[in-house]
């Protein structure tokens, strides 16, 4: 019986060479795609934030005009070549936050790590619906040419790309860009939100129909509680985002007028549309982040996660919480001063359950036999980097304080404190846990560990100086800036190197393992790695739990 | 908690502003700043106070979490403590850890709000500058006085007496000193934000809606701004700028401009300041280098 299981799963559902990435239906093959794909995207939007960097450097225009006389050719007189240079910054900027947010963070948490472990964690055998599942993934690629084609056609008069910020916010992206460049990132955008739409469906049947017998909801662990909280935010936020932008569609190109002052419209509307959407999602893009960290703390300290009904319903509670407090984005938009007082309180609340989960993963490891291996010390550095990125979340809550702070550099500083110092630590954390599980060969950890501390040291080099910009008034998206600047700027742009050297080092660490192919084993983390994915082989079986496991 | 708090204000300030204070530069940025920019209003004097507090508070917390990291760390490693616990529960720090942060956030929300309805809470206005975004330069109208002109960024090669580069504009909005100025803000074309970091005063300015904001300047001197709401491919380069004069200089100013336009008013202000010696105020002092 065994045996036939087996030959039936090799023979009939396990198709090779490019049908089994294209045609996929396997939870993990997706997982693994999805995870190559964020790679690559970061690769694409880390290298932008590079050339930003350099350009920001020191004071005047350095690089930009140079980049768009390369790639558009245009630029025959040394002013038309600045003019698109300012304009190529713009569209660095917004496809910087797009790539990275769209195509990087989401497809490697809920994408990747989600779909690879999701299932395994409950004990699965694959997603509730693994059809649609290959759907969402196939989503991403034609949204990122999209995105990337958005690059190549006219945005601005005279100019290509969409250079508006990733928020597209009106009239920027309605009548102050009438190329097609805008169409291109808004049907770029609608794809990626129907991939993650379907994807928080998908995940959402599976959470709450395919969990092994015995695992019950309060037994589940928290990387999977996160991927819950996380896709049901999915899939009450982006419906509000496809029809704030399908207006933007409309406005652009039926004469409909919904954010037109002409029209009787209004450019605020799109704001509390696009924040509506785009608060909860900055929590979709942190909160499985949350989950690996409280596996990755719970394993290496040997100790079950400290209060963990407390962690997951703290994950509940900032993700309910997190859709009442949009228009902390929009304080300077001209809002009466109440509505101000009621998002200044409901945004401070959201510290209150933030406090419990950093306080209890630091009590996961009181008491705890610590072992610093690679996973760990990501899972550590984020847990004091998103501290500081939390507190300057806190004193931008005040709309008083933000009033000096709001579009400076202050801003900017804060929140890649949080995902790119937060989510991204925690992307780190979990794809040196989970490697040797996903591919079944052990990096070398000094070289992981090395690129641990040059990214650490880079990263803050890099982010916090743009603490003291922005304190200073240094406004964001500025391609120059006066000289008083330069100091901090040049700081920050040494950092942007370093941390640009250390992904060479992470890429050379997959290589390396790949490479030299050391076995992993089952469960490389010893005993308290107790979640299901380490009772399988690794990488696990093409199809795994054909008897399901039975939780005690 | 209020006393605390106050307590806490002049700890941060002597702490934070340390470095700042030094080189303190008015109505600009200087070099290496770390904090807000010198206070010349009585609302940014407040976001100051308040910010000095919130940067200790901040500070303590961050200090406070990293020091349990790197205690657990030293104390509970595989090396020291080989055998774990198996505690997950703590019903006391559990309820500590949730109410202690409570009360931390009251305290911040009591002078924050205070400090929310002191900005927005508009004072009666004794005059009215209305500031409007273009794509790339701001215009402005006295709609009291019938002055109305544009305002764009000074080329490098315009620039005189040490005039910051990309803060320097052509001509200046002038406002006398220790007046509640009005500034009604809106757009042409697309968002833009009307700012002088010194007066803690910011606004969108957004077509199709007349946007309020206000600030009583304190100290004359040339006060700068810069466009706070991406536009396009200019928004790096369309800067504000505020002078501040005695009522005097300022009637001069606004009679001038009436009678003979924007441009005369403004060198006869300025041959007005060089005589009392006043130009070297803001800009063009000392604090450039």
């Amino acid at each position: 019986m065994a045996n036939a299981t087996t030959a039936h799963d090799d023979h009939e559902h396990n198709p090779t060479g490019w049908r089994r990435y294209v045609y996929s239906t396997n939870h993990k093959d997706i997982g693994t795609m999805y995870l190559w794909f964020a790679i690559f995207s970061g690769l694409v939007g880390g290298f932008m934030s590079i050339m930003m960097r350099w350009e920001l450097m020191e004071p005047g225009i350095q690089i930009f005009h140079g980049l768009a006389h390369m790639v558009y050719g245009i630029g025959d007189t040394s002013a038309d070549a600045i003019d698109a240079g300012k304009n190529m910054f713009n569209v660095f900027v917004t496809a910087h936050g797009l790539l990275m947010i769209f195509f990087m963070v989401m497809p490697a948490m809920i994408g990747g790590f989600g779909n690879w472990f999701v299932p395994l964690m409950i004990g699965a055998p694959d997603m509730a619906f693994p059809r649609m599942n290959n759907i969402s993934f196939w989503l991403l690629p034609p949204a990122l040419i999209l995105l990337v084609l958005s690059m190549f056609v006219e945005g601005s008069s005279g100019t290509f790309g969409v250079g508006g910020g990733w928020t597209l916010y009106p009239p920027y992206s309605t009548t102050g860009q009438p190329g097609p460049a805008v169409d291109f990132a808004i049907l770029s955008m609608h794809l990626a939100g129907a991939s993650s739409i379907l994807g928080a469906i998908n995940f959402i049947t599976t959470i709450f129909n395919m969990r092994a017998p015995g695992m019950t909801l309060h037994k589940m662990p928290l990387f999977v509680w996160s991927v819950l909280v996380t896709v049901f935010l999915l899939l009450l936020s982006l419906p509000v985002f496809a029809g704030a932008i399908t207006m933007l569609l409309t406005d652009r190109n039926f004469g409909t007028s919904f954010f037109r002052p002409e029209g009787g419209g209004d450019p605020i509307l799109y704001q509390h549309l696009f924040w509506f959407f785009a608060h909860p999602e900055v929590y979709i893009l942190i909160l499985p982040g949350f989950g690996i960290v409280s596996q990755i703390i719970s394993t290496f300290s040997k100790k079950p996660v400290f209060g963990y009904l407390g962690m997951a319903y703290a994950m509940v509670a900032i993700g309910l919480v997190g859709f009442i407090v949009w228009a902390h984005h929009m304080y300077t938009v001209g809002m009466a001063v109440d509505t101000q007082a009621y998002f200044v309180a409901a945004t401070m609340v959201i510290a209150v359950p933030t406090g419990v989960k950093i306080f209890s993963w630091i009590a996961t490891m009181w008491g705890g036999s610590i072992e610093f291996r690679t996973p760990m010390l990501w899972a550590i550095g984020f847990i004091f980097l998103f501290t500081v990125g939390g507190v300057t979340g806190v004193v931008l809550a005040n709309a008083g304080v933000d009033r000096s702070l709001h579009d400076t550099y202050y801003v900017v500083a804060h929140f890649h404190y949080v995902l790119s110092l937060g989510a991204v630590f925690s992307i780190f954390g979990g794809w040196y846990y989970w490697f040797p599980k996903m591919f079944g060969y052990m990096y070398n950890p000094t070289l992981a560990r090395a690129h641990f501390w040059i990214q650490f040291i880079g990263v803050n080099l890099l982010f916090f100086p743009q603490h003291f910009l922005g304190l200073a008034g240094m406004p964001r998206r500025y391609i120059d800036y006066p000289d008083v600047f330069a100091g901090w700027n040049y700081v920050s742009s040494i950092g942007s190197y370093i941390s640009a050297f250390s992904i060479l080092i992470f890429l050379w660490c997959i290589i390396e393992a790949f490479m030299k192919k050391r076995v992993a084993g089952d469960n490389p983390w010893g005993e308290s790695a107790t979640t299901l994915e380490w009772t399988l082989s690794s990488p696990p079986p093409f199809h795994q739990f054909s008897t399901l496991p039975v939780i005690r | 908690m209020r006393n605390l708090f106050a307590s806490m204000t002049v700890l941060g300030a002597s702490l934070s502003a340390a470095p700042a204070v030094v080189a303190a530069g008015l109505g600009q940025p200087v070099e290496w700043q770390m904090n807000l920019q010198e206070s010349a209003s009585p609302v940014m004097t407040f976001i100051t106070d308040f910010h000095n507090g919130l940067i200790v508070l901040t500070t303590i917390i961050c200090l406070f979490v990293l020091g349990l990291l790197i205690w657990v760390c030293v104390k509970f490693n595989a090396n020291a403590n080989p055998v774990p616990s198996r505690t997950t529960h703590n019903t006391l720090v559990e309820v500590v850890w949730t109410v202690v942060p409570i009360l931390i956030l009251i305290g911040i929300a009591i002078p924050s709000f205070r400090l929310l309805y002191f900005q927005r809470d508009f004072p009666a206005a004794e005059m009215t500058v209305k500031a409007i975004g273009n794509q790339w330069f701001w215009s402005y109208e006295y709609p009291e006085h019938d002055v109305s002109f544009d305002q764009y960024l000074k080329a490098k090669d315009e620039l005189k007496d040490g005039e910051p580069y990309l803060l320097a504009t052509d001509t200046e909005v002038v406002v006398p000193v220790n007046k509640v100025v009005r500034v009604i803000v809106t757009a042409n074309d697309v968002l833009h934000a009307w700012t002088i970091p010194s007066f803690g005063s910011k606004i969108d300015a957004v077509p199709g809606r007349l946007n309020e904001t206000w600030f009583k300047a304190e100290k004359e001197g040339v006060f700068y701004g810069q466009c706070s709401e991406l536009c396009g491919k200019d928004h790096a380069y369309m800067p504000i700028t505020v002078r501040v004069v005695s009522d005097d200089e300022y009637a001069a100013w606004l009679e001038k401009a009436k009678t003979a336009g924007v441009e005369q008013a403004q060198e006869h202000l300025a041959g007005i300041l060089k005589t009392k010696g006043k130009l070297a105020l803001g800009a063009s002092g000392g604090s450039a280098n």
